[in-house]
C-alpha cells in the first residue's frame, strides 16, 4: 500500500446479528414469493422499504400490504468497482423504481443487458434467495 | 434570540494526499500548530477542542481522546463530531454555538482523516456500508460512487446534461488543484482524460470521483471581545449558518435530481446572513463527485433547477466568472479526507477573503467579501451551508 515504515496492526473481524423479529412477515413473505410493505393503520403511510414503528404518526399499530411489484425505474448505475464484501459478484445493476402503490424500491435489475437499461423503463420487483441463502429480491425487466 | 459575532482568527492546513508518513495525530498536529500560529495564541489558551473524523479506517477508535493528548490540550472541553463527509462544518458549528451563546471566548476546531491505512477496496466499503446498511448495503452492495452515479443518470435524463458536462466539472478542479500547494492531484486533465478513464459506477468514472485522502485542517474561532482583545486585524466573521439532513435509504427520497438538504439549509444560511445567491462572490462546494458540483450550483441558487451543467459550459465559476467555485481544486483534486473537508473549505474561504490565496491567479476577485461553504454528508444525508465575511 505504501512504501512508508508501518506497523501491522492485530487483525479484528466482525459481524452483526441484525434483529429482524419486528419486520419477519416481509422476511417470511420473501420466502413465499411476496413482497410486503407495511402500512401503518392509524395514518394510513406505506412503507417500502418496510417498518415496525410509524415515523409520520408514532404508532406501531402495522398492517402488511402486498406489493404488485410493478415498477417504471427513475435511476440507475453499473457498479463496475466493488466494495470488498462484493469481490465475488461480477460487476451489478442498481436501479431504483417507484411501484405502482406509490412507494420506491432500490435493488439490483437482472436479466437485461447493460446496454438495455433505460429511465422510465417497466421492472417487476420479486423475491430471490440466494445460493448462500440470504433472502433478498431483485428486479426483472416486464415485456411490454 | 441573542447570539454573539463569531470569527475565525487562525486557518491551518496539511498537505493532503496519501499521508502514510504520519499516524492520525501527528497529521492533526500539523494543521492545529498552524491555525494556532496564525490566530497568536497557544494550546493552554484552548477551552473548547471540536474534533471531527469518522475514524473507522485508522487505529484510533477515540480520536479526540488521541488529538487532545498529542497536541498539549488534555483538559479542554473535548469531544468528537460526525457528520459522515461534513463532519468538518458541524464541527466548527458545535465551536461556532459554543461562542455565539457566550460558553467560551476560544475554541479550536480540526478535522481530520487517515483513510490510507486501508486498502482501497475496504475504503469503500466502508463508506457504501455508510448509506443505509440494510436496504443497500447488505443485498445490493452500493458505494459512494454508486449512489452520486444514480443521481448522475437521473438528472441526465430529466435535463440533458452529458458525460462531457461531468468531465468539465473535473477538468475545471484539476486546473486549480494543480497550482495548490496543498492539494492530493496536482495534475491539469482534459476532457478526453476523464472520457477515457475507468468506469468506476456508470456514467461516473475514475476521473469523475474525488480520490481516497488523507489530511487534516485546523480553524481557531473567537468571540467579538476575544478578536479585540487578541488586536486580530482580519478576523472572518461567521454571519450565517444552515444545517439540514434527509433520509440516509436513497427509495425514501422524493427525486433524484437534487439534495432537498442543500436546499433548506442555503435557505437558512441565507436567511440568517442576509444575503441572496448573487452575493456570493466565491464558494466552496462539495464536488466528491462531479454530479455532485452540479447538483450544488442548483440546489445553492447559483441558477435554475436543470441548468447546473450549463454554467460549467460556460465557464461561469471559474475565476472572472459569474462565481467562482472550488479555486483550491475542490474534493475532486485537492482531496476528500472526510472529516477535514469542511474545515478545509473554511482554511480556504478564510484565505480568499484575507485575500493571501498563493499563487494569486486562484485568488477570486472581492467587493462584496462575500463566501459560501457547501458541505454535504453522505447522499444529502447532512448539509451544511456556512457564510463567511471579511
Ligand atoms: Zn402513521
Amino acid at each position: 500500500m505504501s512504501e512508508m515504515p508501518t506497523i501491522r496492526s492485530r487483525k479484528l473481524e466482525i459481524t452483526y446479528n441484525i434483529p429482524i423479529s419486528r419486520t419477519l412477515k416481509f422476511w417470511e413473505g420473501l420466502k413465499e414469493g411476496k413482497i410486503y410493505a407495511s402500512k401503518c393503520r392509524k395514518c394510513g403511510k406505506l412503507y417500502f422499504p418496510p417498518v415496525a414503528d410509524c415515523g409520520n404518526c408514532y404508532s406501531s399499530d402495522m398492517d402488511w400490504v402486498e406489493l404488485s411489484g410493478e415498477g417504471e425505474v427513475e435511476a440507475f448505475t453499473h457498479i463496475i468497482v466493488r466494495p470488498v464484501s462484493f469481490q465475488e459478484h461480477p460487476p451489478y445493476t442498481v436501479a431504483i423504481a417507484r411501484l405502482k402503490e406509490g412507494v420506491k424500491a432500490l435493488a439490483w435489475i437482472t436479466g437485461v443487458k447493460k446496454k438495455d437499461v433505460r429511465i422510465g423503463m417497466k421492472v417487476k420487483l420479486v423475491p430471490r434467495i440466494t445460493e448462500d441463502g440470504r433472502l433478498t429480491y431483485e428486479f426483472k425487466p416486464m415485456r411490454e | 434570540m441573542k447570539t454573539r459575532r463569531v470569527a475565525i482568527i487562525g486557518v491551518g492546513h496539511s498537505k493532503f494526499g496519501e499521508r502514510q508518513d504520519v499516524n492520525v495525530k501527528e497529521l492533526a498536529f500539523e494543521s492545529i500548530k498552524e491555525a494556532l500560529n496564525d490566530a497568536g495564541v497557544t494550546p493552554k489558551d484552548i477551552p473548547y477542542l471540536s474534533v471531527g473524523s469518522i475514524g473507522v479506517w485508522y487505529e484510533e477508535p477515540l480520536p479526540a481522546v488521541a488529538i487532545a493528548e498529542y497536541s498539549g490540550m488534555s483538559g479542554a472541553g473535548l469531544y468528537k463530531v460526525e457528520a459522515a463527509c461534513a463532519t468538518g462544518s458541524a464541527a466548527i458549528h458545535t465551536a461556532y454555538s459554543a461562542i455565539a451563546s457566550g460558553y467560551v471566548d476560544l475554541a479550536l476546531v480540526v478535522g481530520v482523516e487517515k483513510m490510507r491505512e486501508v486498502d482501497t477496496l475496504t475504503a469503500m466499503e466502508l463508506m457504501g456500508r455508510a448509506g443505509s446498511y440494510l436496504w443497500e448495503f447488505e443485498n445490493f452492495g452500493l458505494t459512494f460512487p454508486g449512489y452520486y452515479a444514480l443521481y448522475a443518470t437521473a438528472h441526465m435524463n430529466r435535463f440533458g446534461s452529458t458525460e462531457e458536462d461531468l468531465a468539465l466539472v473535473a477538468v475545471k478542479a484539476h486546473g486549480y488543484g494543480a497550482m495548490n500547494p496543498l492539494a492530493h492531484l496536482r495534475r491539469e486533465i482534459s476532457v478526453e482524460d476523464v472520457l477515457s478513464s475507468h468506469v468506476i459506477a456508470w456514467p461516473l468514472k475514475l476521473y469523475d470521483c474525488c480520490p481516497i485522502s488523507d489530511g487534516s485542517a485546523a480553524a481557531v474561532l473567537a468571540s467579538e471581545e476575544k478578536v479585540r482583545e487578541l488586536g486580530i486585524d482580519t478576523p472572518v466573521w461567521i454571519t450565517g449558518i444552515g444545517m439540514s439532513s434527509g433520509t440516509g435509504t436513497l427509495s425514501y427520497r422524493e427525486d433524484y435530481v437534487g439534495l432537498e438538504a442543500t436546499v433548506k439549509a442555503s435557505k437558512q444560511a441565507y436567511r440568517m446572513a442576509g444575503v441572496t445567491p448573487s452575493d456570493v462572490e466565491v464558494a466552496e462546494v462539495h464536488d466528491c463527485f462531479t454530479i455532485a458540483e452540479i447538483l450544488a450550483y442548483e440546489d445553492l441558487g447559483f441558477c435554475g433547477k436543470g441548468e447546473g451543467h450549463k454554467l460549467v459550459r460556460e465557464g461561469q465559476t471559474e475565476v472572472g466568472g459569474k462565481i467562482p467555485v472550488n479555486l483550491d481544486g475542490g474534493l475532486k483534486s485537492k482531496g476528500h479526507p472526510i472529516g477535514a473537508t469542511g474545515v478545509s473549505m473554511m482554511v480556504e474561504l478564510t484565505k480568499q477573503l484575507r485575500e493571501e490565496v498563493e499563487p494569486r491567479s486562484r485568488q477570486a476577485p472581492l467587493k462584496k467579501y462575500i463566501a459560501l461553504a457547501h458541505n454535504v454528508g453522505g447522499t444529502g444525508h447532512y448539509c451544511y451551508v456556512t457564510i463567511l465575511r471579511r
